[in-house]
Formats: C-alpha cells, structure tokens, sequence
C-alpha cells in the first residue's frame, strides 16, 4: 500500500529485481568475491535479503562502509570526555550516540547531566551555537566523503559570521585508501568493488581508476535501492568474467566521473588529508581528513585539549578482521553470544549498518 | 487618625504555576478552579472529596495505568493530556473492557504557563467525552523549576470486561491473521519532525485516538473470534508483535507490501534512516483473530473512520517462535525485531 | 554511509547567506542547504544527505536506464528463469 515515491520505488521493483538475479545467475561461471564498502549499501543488501538470493557462486563481503564502526576509540573517548564538560552542548548525528568508548557512549553522558543533542545536518549545530552564545558548541563532524561537504560547509559558514563558540571533533574518512590498504593486505579475498554511490557523487569515480588498474579489479560505483545493487553486482560479475579491470558507472543519475567540483572545492578549503587510525583496522595513510590551518581555531581537539585519553579494545571483539572482510559476523566466536546490540564488544555490533549488527538483526538462522 | 499599616497581600493572579499551587492551601483551590473544575466537572469531581465513590456495573473489572511525559507537550495533532485520556482508554479496552472512570494525577513544573495547562485539560475533558469516559478523581503536584519537564500525566482507568470475551497476548493460535487497523509510524514522526535540530518543516499530525468505540465494534460482531488486541505505541507494531509472539510462544509472519504507510510518513522515514515498524502509535489497533473471521472482522473495520485503512499483514506460523519474520516482496526474509531504544536518525 | 534521498525541491530560500531550499520528499518538507547545487531549480530533484543538496538527479539519465531495463525484459533478453525461482525455497 505504499504510494510511489520517485526515483526510489522504481528501483524496489521486484520483477526487474528476479530479472537481474537470473542474468547473475546465468553470468556467474565461477566464484567471486565482491565487496560493498558502504554502510549504506551494507544495510539495504540485509534488510532486502540480496545476500540471500544471490547464487551461491557470489560471495558478498561487508567492507569498512560505515562511518561510525571505523571512528578510532580515541576519538570516541574524546568526545565523550568533551561532551560531559558543563560549558558544553555536545551536537551529533543520530548513529554516534549508542556507540561505545572504553565503558560508556553519549546516551550515558546525557543521562549524567551532560548536554548531548541530535542533530540532523551540520548547519543545525551552527544554529544552536547562534542560540546559546554563552556555550561551547561542538559538533562530531564524523563521515565519509559524502557528509565532508556538510561538515566542511559548517565551518566555513562558522568562520564566515564569526561564530567563536562553534567547534568541531573531526572524524573524516575516505574510501579510496581504505580500498588499497585491503586489495594490499595479505590473505585478502576480494576480487571486485561496489564503489558506494554517494560517496562518488561528490568525488567522482575518477579516483578510482588508477585502483583499478594498479590492483586489477573491477570497481562500480553503485546505488542502494535493491535493483541499483543488483544491477552494480551483475556488471561487475560481467566485468569479473571478462577480466576487465576497469571503473564502470552503474548510478548514472547522481554520478559523474567528476563528480561535484564546488563540494570538492570546499572540502579542499576547510579540510586537508591526514594519516587516519581506522578502529578495527589501523593507521591508513592519508585516508583521513583533519582542519587545515586556516580553520585550526574550530579544532575541537585542540579547544578542550583533552589530555588523558586512552582506549582500550575488547580482546574477544574481531571488528577488524570483519571490517575487512576476512571474516563473516557469524565466524567470530563471541558472535551472539558475548557480544550483542544488547552488549556489544565493538563498533560493527554497535552501529545498525555494522555487518556484525545487521547480521544479527536480520539472518535467520541466529539463535 | 489611626494609621493602619497595610501588609502587602500575596498575588493571587498568576500566569504561570507557582509552588504555592501544589501546597494544598488557597492558590491550590484557585488552581482547580479556575483550571480543573471549569471543563472536568461531573457529579463526582464536584464533590471535592478526597475519594471518587463508584458503583461498578457487575463483571471482572479491568484496570490500568500509565504515565505520559512526552516532549514537546503540544505536538501536530494533539497534546500530552488527550494523549493520556486516549492511551488509558486504549490499554483497557484491548482487554475487552468498557472503560468507565479514570484518575488524572499532574505533576507541574514550578513557571509553566497556565493558560497551556488549561488548553491541556479542556482537551483531556474533550477527549474523556468522546471516549465516553469520566474523569472522577484526581491530584496536582508542583515541582521546582528544572525538575519535571514542565508536565507529567498520570491516568488510571477501570473498566469491565465483556462477558465471555477472552483477549490475551497469550492466545494467538497457529493460522491466526493479523490485521493492522491503519497507517504507521504518524504519532512518532509528528513527535520527531516537530522537535528542533531536524531541519523539518512536516506538518505530519499524530493518529492518537480512542479505539473503544471501534473495539466494541468489532466484538459485537465477533466476540469469541478475536485472540487478542494491542495498541502499538512505544516501539511501534514491531514492539508489538514481538510481545505477542514471545507471549504465545509463536511465530509471526508479515508481508512487506501490506504495511500500510502515509506518503509524509514515508518520506520522513526515508529521510531519516528510520524504520517505520519501530516508529509509536496512538491510535491503531493489531488484532490477531481466527482465520476464518478475518475479512469479516476486516469489512467491519473498514467501515469505521478509525480503521477504514485496516488490512491483514501477515499470520501466526508454527516456524520461528517467539520470532517475528517479514518477508520481502522479493521473496527473501528477515527477522523483525525489539527496536534497541529511541529511534534514532542516522545518515549511514 | 550515505543515505542520501531523492526530493523535489518546491522553493528556493536564503538563510545567513546561504541559498537553500524547500524540500519535498513524498510530502514531507525539510530544508536543505543548495550551496553544492547552484544551477538547480524549482521542480527539480536531489539528493539530499545531512541537510545539504549533494546532487541534482539527471532524470534524463534515469529515464534511459530504466527505459534500458525494461526493453530488454519486454525483449527477453533476459533469459527466462532456468532453475524455477521459488521464494518458499528460502
């Protein structure tokens, strides 16, 4: 009883959904390994049961895609050690506020007191800073690519008006580092990407060629209603077969080989790359991006210099290996039974688009 | 000429609550009746006692309470006070009682405004009306400013249940049908889109509604058809479902396309990474009945304005119990379950 | 990452010196930042993540690759289902 909405339910049709899955299915003469590396994409391959129509000659592995399971525990701790300050009005996107630091998340600060507000856009932060001049307003600028140009935006604006009690906990990460750091890891099983389709409207595919080329794997960037994986996963099955090592554009709507050239340019602006700890994985070179200098003075770090920072990982928790798709949730020991959204161990529990929580949520077979 | 100093008296007008309106003294008195008795008065109210004396109508009595605290207080679609009217009515009547009398208890924080606090009363008055339901006894707190979020309602309500009707969440047989009385998710959304940081500018209204009337309704037609009935609010028909599965010890199994959604609802949702099933209700109805009476118990709905949008989403298997299953409309399936807590937006 | 979604934009507005916007995404209106979009206008679609317009949708685009999928289904080029595809089978 749904009534349509545009430019989404056209790609939930089931009859082109079974369509597609034939041609995979018809196409897909050996084995393959495809990885997403985009929570967004990870979510909507469970909620829909991709992975369980899909041949059994595919295999899907869930990458690094999500921002929140890849923010490095130090930072998580920061920001709860800034959050509890009483000066503070500690603003952030939804998903951060269950993920857990050594022993507590941000729900815990605000029911201690602290004052911890959900914010849907970056700008919203900039106007409870307009609104509270005599607080300290930080926003956790967490994400991919994709929400670089929102956050970047925020401090531009900030510095723009001049608005001083505005600052910003960067948590910035990039795909096409992440890529290489698991084409190049030893054991490393992948043989093909879906590049995540929204990351790639603002970047562009460009990027990825030389990837593509160097490693010799297909990369498509994709979208995320079920017919736009299917289809994204069948052109790489296609590309696979055919040896070809190339970028094929499969989200033709919003992607463009170059992607969005203002966005880029503010990111560039407001933002330089950094070495980035990714949690799970480890140090990534330049896969981060942090303030330049020109807008050090809403580095939320260095405002609250908050020292004594340390964080220390479950031992049972293997979000790493998971992360890099060298492991299925369910392969982990601790899966459903010491680790659950109840009580989870690690980031990829915590976070509703972490492989280890969608798998739980939605595989039948868990007891 | 004697000189009488005159002492300055207590203001006695206000606009916002004070202290002194809790204290039991004369601002007390002032309080109820220039903001309770007004639009709650009934031949028990009037009396002023400290205890309503009722005489119950023969048959097991049903009774319920639940607190209501939401935030903001107004909200598109209603308020907190018809929200607590229609949520006490609701609880009794999915037992299959009619819900007589209730007891309204406030808890104010010191400085909110008294003309919201009356808007909020005339409502409950207005909603304890149409539910066909009296308010009868009941009880006004004040607390200091920063320690309740300006209003709390608690209601109680008793009820009689029906002769011979039997409703449990511990009744659902294997083959039951499931029947959703309307759209999801309306309530929540409204709380959602109204509160500020959302960029929103939705005017989705909440759905909170007494169901008495469309309860009776139904049990008229078919009393002993019915399993059981639950109002789907906090953690949305997932929540629900889940109680009566884990209840009974079955399984459930819903049909993605048949949940029925209004656009605006939708497009919120979507917008906000949220899953309408886990998203409150207060003014909708699951009923689980025997297979066989389900497009009648359906037809009598339909014809109703409270569930004219009513449909059957799914039934009660022996697979999975405890569990409860949606099956894509791609033919896969997933497990449908708690929702953890608040719903949260996300942009992953 | 990334949920992104497509809405219409309905109104074109300025906020602390920022072009943005009215949004509709299936009747629900919600305001977004245009900064990133600068060409669009009214009637037009976008997606929209954070409270920022990231990209205008090419409809023209999207027309062609559904247009695409539906030929070659119409045509059957898609090869009629080879093993019998039965959801039960799950």
């Amino acid at each position: 009883m749904l009534t349509p909405m545009k430019y989404i339910d056209e790609y939930r049709n089931p009859e082109l959904a079974r369509k597609l899955l034939n041609e995979i299915r018809r196409k897909a003469a050996h084995h393959w390994t495809i990885m997403e590396i985009c929570g967004g994409q990870t979510h909507s391959i469970i909620r829909n049961g991709i992975d369980q129509l899909l041949p059994d000659t595919i295999e899907l592995v869930h990458g690094p895609g999500c921002p929140v399971c890849v923010t490095p525990l130090e930072s998580i701790e920061r920001a709860l050690a800034i959050a509890a300050r009483e000066e503070v009005i500690f603003t952030s996107f939804g998903d951060m506020l269950r993920v857990p630091g050594n022993y507590r998340d941000l729900f815990m600060i605000r029911s201690a007191g602290g004052d911890v507000r959900i914010v849907f856009s970056p700008l919203d932060a900039l106007q409870i800073a307009r609104d509270n001049p005599a607080k300290e307003v930080v926003f956790f600028a967490v994400g991919f690519e994709t929400t670089a140009p929102a956050n970047a935006m925020a401090v531009w604006q900030a510095a723009r008006e001049g608005i001083e009690n505005f600052s910003v906990l960067v948590s910035q990460v990039m795909v096409p580092p992440a890529m290489r750091a698991i084409l190049s890891s030893p054991g490393n099983r992948v043989q093909g990407f879906l590049a995540a389709g929204h990351v790639c409207a603002v970047m562009g595919y460009e990027e990825y060629e030389p990837v593509a080329r160097e490693f010799q794997v297909p990369i498509v960037p994709t979208g995320f209603e079920p017919v736009e994986l299917l289809a994204g996963i069948l052109k790489t099955v296609e590309l696979l077969e055919e040896g070809k090592a190339e970028v094929v554009n499969c989200y033709g709507r919003v992607v463009s080989r170059a992607g969005n050239p203002v966005a880029q340019e503010t990111i560039h602006n407001v933002f330089e790359v950094t070495d980035r700890q990714w949690r799970g994985i480890g140090l990534i070179p330049g896969s981060g991006l942090g303030l330049r200098e020109s807008y050090a003075r809403f580095d939320a770090e260095k405002r609250f210099n908050v020292t004594n920072i340390f964080a220390e990982e479950s031992p049972f928790c293997m979000s790493g290996s998971v992360l890099q798709g060298k492991l299925k949730p369910d392969g982990c020991p601790a899966f459903a039974k010491e680790c659950t959204p109840q009580h989870p161990l690690g980031a990829t529990m915590v976070s509703s688009e972490g492989a280890c929580a969608a798998y739980y949520k939605y595989h039948l077979d868990t007891p | 000429m004697t000189i009488v100093p005159i002492c300055p008296a207590p203001v006695m007008q206000h606009e916002t609550v004070q202290m002194a309106h809790g204290a039991g003294g004369r601002l007390s008195q002032t309080l109820m009746q220039r903001v309770f008795m007004p639009h709650l008065h009934n031949a028990f109210l009037d009396l002023l006692d400290d205890q309503a004396k009722l005489d119950l109508p023969p048959g097991r009595t049903a009774f319920s309470t639940d607190t209501y605290v939401v935030s903001p207080v107004f909200f598109p679609g209603g308020n907190i006070g018809e929200l607590a009217v229609n949520g006490t009515v609701n609880d009794l009547a999915v037992g299959g009682a009619k819900p007589l009398y209730l007891s309204a208890g406030f808890v104010l924080e010191e400085g909110f405004s008294l003309a919201e606090l009356e808007d909020i009363v005339k409502s409950m008055a207005e909603a304890a009306r149409r539910a066909g339901v009296m308010i009868v006894t009941g009880d006004t707190k004040v607390v200091g400013k920063g320690q309740c979020d300006r209003i709390f309602i608690n209601t109680s309500g008793i009820g009689i249940i029906r002769e011979g009707v039997n409703l449990s969440c511990r009744n659902l047989k294997v083959s039951d049908s499931i029947i959703l009385s309307g759209t999801v998710g309306d309530h929540g959304m409204a709380i959602m889109t109204s509160r500020e940081g959302l960029s929103f500018q939705s005017r989705i209204t909440s759905d909170c509604a007494a169901l008495n009337g469309m309860i009776s309704t139904i049990l008229d037609e078919v009393p002993f058809a019915i399993h059981a009935m639950r109002d789907p609010t906090r953690g949305g028909v997932a929540a629900t479902l889940n109680e009566l599965a884990s209840s009974s010890s079955v399984g459930i199994e819903i049909h993605e396309t048949t949940i029925p959604v209004k656009p605006d609802v939708r497009g919120a949702c979507e917008l906000l990474g949220i899953d309408p099933l886990h998203v409150a209700n207060e003014g909708k109805l699951v009923v689980a009945v025997a297979a066989g009476d389900a497009e009648r118990v359906l037809e009598v709905m339909r014809a109703l304005d409270l569930g004219r949008d009513a449909v059957i989403i799914g039934s009660v298997v022996d697979d999975h119990p405890g569990m409860v299953v949606m099956r894509t409309v791609y033919g896969s399936r997933r497990i449908i379950d708690l929702p953890l807590g608040e719903q949260l937006p996300r942009i992953c | 990452m990334c949920l992104a979604i497509p809405g219409k934009l309905i109104e074109l507005i300025t906020e602390n010196g920022l072009k943005m916007g009215i949004i509709d995404v299936n009747g629900s209106k919600t305001r977004a930042c245009l900064e990133y979009v600068p060409d669009i206008k009214v009637g037009q679609y976008t997606i929209i993540h954070a409270g920022f317009a990231l990209k205008i949708i090419d409809e023209d685009e999207a027309a062609e690759s559904l247009k695409l999928w539906q030929e070659l289904i119409d045509s059957g080029a898609f090869q009629p289902d080879e093993e019998p595809f039965s959801p039960e089978s799950l």
